[in-house]
């Protein structure tokens, strides 16, 4: 039978990481994500998860052991923020390319330096590139949700890639919520059991990680992007098979009071909740706005994210991380790249806020649509405007 | 060189690599012919060689080979001409020819 609790996000990725039954759990805590590994060693200490915790000394030390783990075909999950995060960089692209589909949470935290161990989205955009499949979470039970998902879709044989599973520091990670948790035979009927055909075994043996010259390289790189493009299909898939089961529905690309909205807000993670709200607010005034939360970060859903807005006029972006120098926010110039060669496009406003933890309320949503508006209407040569900079008058924007 | 029906890198395309570019053919790597890397070859002094091995020891490509008669060649098909084995030779009896060289 499943059952209604209360619990932070934390809590609920690891009891998501339970009831997906992994062989291994190797993590560094972290601040916000100390509460996830916490949790796990809790249970498996108690004998509530019969699996091998392992207390790292590093974050490239948790990647690297569950790299191992994951070579001998064991179900493998770490977790981290932050810091740690992009400590473990280089090992990242180590798991991607060997296709070893390891599920990562990542409470998503602001990078020093100044210190701030507060929510923002630079430490992944820091690992968009690592060819990780890269989800993220509104609230509490899509935190559990994904969890659950990513090792479906991670280990599903026409896909093989590691998946991050990004939810807000703190605004996640500590918040209480009531949820849903599911029926253990429900989880273990959609998540199959693990059969890792390339598994290192000496009776059957297997070369990973070996050396790849000009001859060959280029190949591999090509077969690996085309691959990451190519598991889109199995990504809804195991989003369908969920729904079936489970009940609720997750989407790439979801909007919210879209239809017929000439305006309308995109985020990713914890702030669409918000943004929802002014959404409603300004429904209820009349106005065409509506919201698009971006799910799947990586591999980017390109043809759902251009059918959602091909008969928008404005769309208001907001980042929660600097590209320093370049062309904006990550999420609002991925998107402009999108949209370039389309035909009809909305006018594509980014705005970069959010940042270590500043709030973005209510109110910021509303100024983001208004401003948003006016820059349609009239035009603007800036790159993207910095929110809520306190001593820059707002409408000041960045230019190139 | 006997190739076991092996495939040179150079000759994949990229719709045949294995997931993850994992090598199911252990030992493969001993065919890719190193040998066209070096510019210098060892070349052994018979009259000086006392058999002891030293340089079948210390080769890191596993090119020095021990022949039916005690004497030890480097296998050039591998040999990328560090120079380790005349380096480690205690009676200087390997010295390195450049290629170019006849």
């Amino acid at each position: 039978m499943s059952k209604r609790v209360v619990l932070e996000a934390s809590h609920a990725v690891a009891e998501a990481v339970r009831m997906a039954d992994v062989d291994i759990v190797a993590a560094y805590p972290i601040t916000p994500q100390t509460h996830i590994p916490e949790r796990l060693a809790e249970m498996v200490a108690d004998g509530d998860l019969d699996a091998a915790y392992v207390p790292v000394e590093s974050e490239h030390s948790a990647m690297s052991c569950v790299l191992g783990s994951a070579a001998v075909g064991a179900r493998s999950f770490t977790t981290t923020a932050s810091q740690g995060l992009v400590l473990m960089h280089e090992a990242l692209y180590i798991a991607s390319s060997h296709r070893y589909p390891i599920v990562m949470a990542i409470c998503n935290r602001a990078l020093s330096a100044p210190i701030n161990i507060w929510c923002d989205h630079s430490d992944v955009m820091a690992c968009r590139d690592t060819g990780w499949i890269q989800v993220f979470c509104q609230n509490n039970q899509e935190s559990f949700d994904m969890t659950l998902w990513a090792f479906r879709v991670g280990e599903d044989p026409d896909v093989m890639f590691p998946v991050m599973v990004n939810l807000d520091g703190f605004i996640l990670s500590h918040v209480t919520e009531p949820l849903i948790l599911p029926d253990q035979d429900d989880v273990s009927r959609f998540i199959p059991e693990y059969h890792y055909r390339l598994a290192l075994d000496p009776a059957k043996p297997t070369s990973h990680g070996c050396f790849g010259l000009p001859d060959i390289y280029t190949e591999v790189k090509y077969s690996q992007e085309l691959a990451l493009r190519k598991s889109r299909s199995v990504i809804d898939k195991g989003w369908k098979e969920f729904s079936n089961i489970f009940g609720r529905e997750y989407k790439a690309v979801e909007t919210y009071k879209a239809e017929g909205a000439s305006t309308l807000l995109v985020t990713m993670g914890s702030l669409g909740e918000t943004a929802k709200m002014v959404i409603d607010e300004r429904r209820a005034n009349g106005e065409a706005v509506g919201h698009l939360n971006l799910r799947l970060w990586r591999p980017f859903p390109f043809d759902e994210f251009r059918d959602a807005v091909k008969d928008v006029k404005t769309l208001a972006v907001l980042d929660r991380c600097y590209s320093f120098g370049g062309p904006g926010g990550p999420v609002a110039s991925e998107l402009r790249s999108a949209l370039y060669n389309q035909e009809t496009r909305p006018h594509v406003v980014g705005f970069i806020g959010g940042i270590g933890g500043r709030e973005v309320d209510a109110q910021a949503f509303g100024y983001m649509i208004d401003r948003a508006n006016e820059i349609t209407e009239k035009g603007s040569d800036d790159l993207y405007e910095p929110l809520l900079v306190r001593g820059l008058e707002s409408g000041t924007g960045v230019r190139g | 060189m006997k190739m076991r029906g092996y495939k040179s890198p150079g000759e994949v395309p990229w719709s045949d690599i294995e997931l993850g570019a994992i090598v199911t053919d252990p030992g493969s790597a001993s065919f890719k012919r190193t040998g066209d890397w070096r510019t210098q070859r060892p070349e052994v002094d018979r009259e000086k060689c006392i058999k002891c091995a030293i340089c079948w020891l210390h080769c890191p490509d596993a090119a020095i080979t021990p022949l039916d008669d005690g004497y030890y060649e480097p296998e050039l098909y591998h040999c990328k001409g560090c120079g380790i084995c005349a380096a480690v030779c205690p009676k200087d009896a390997i010295t390195m020819k450049e290629e170019v060289e006849q």
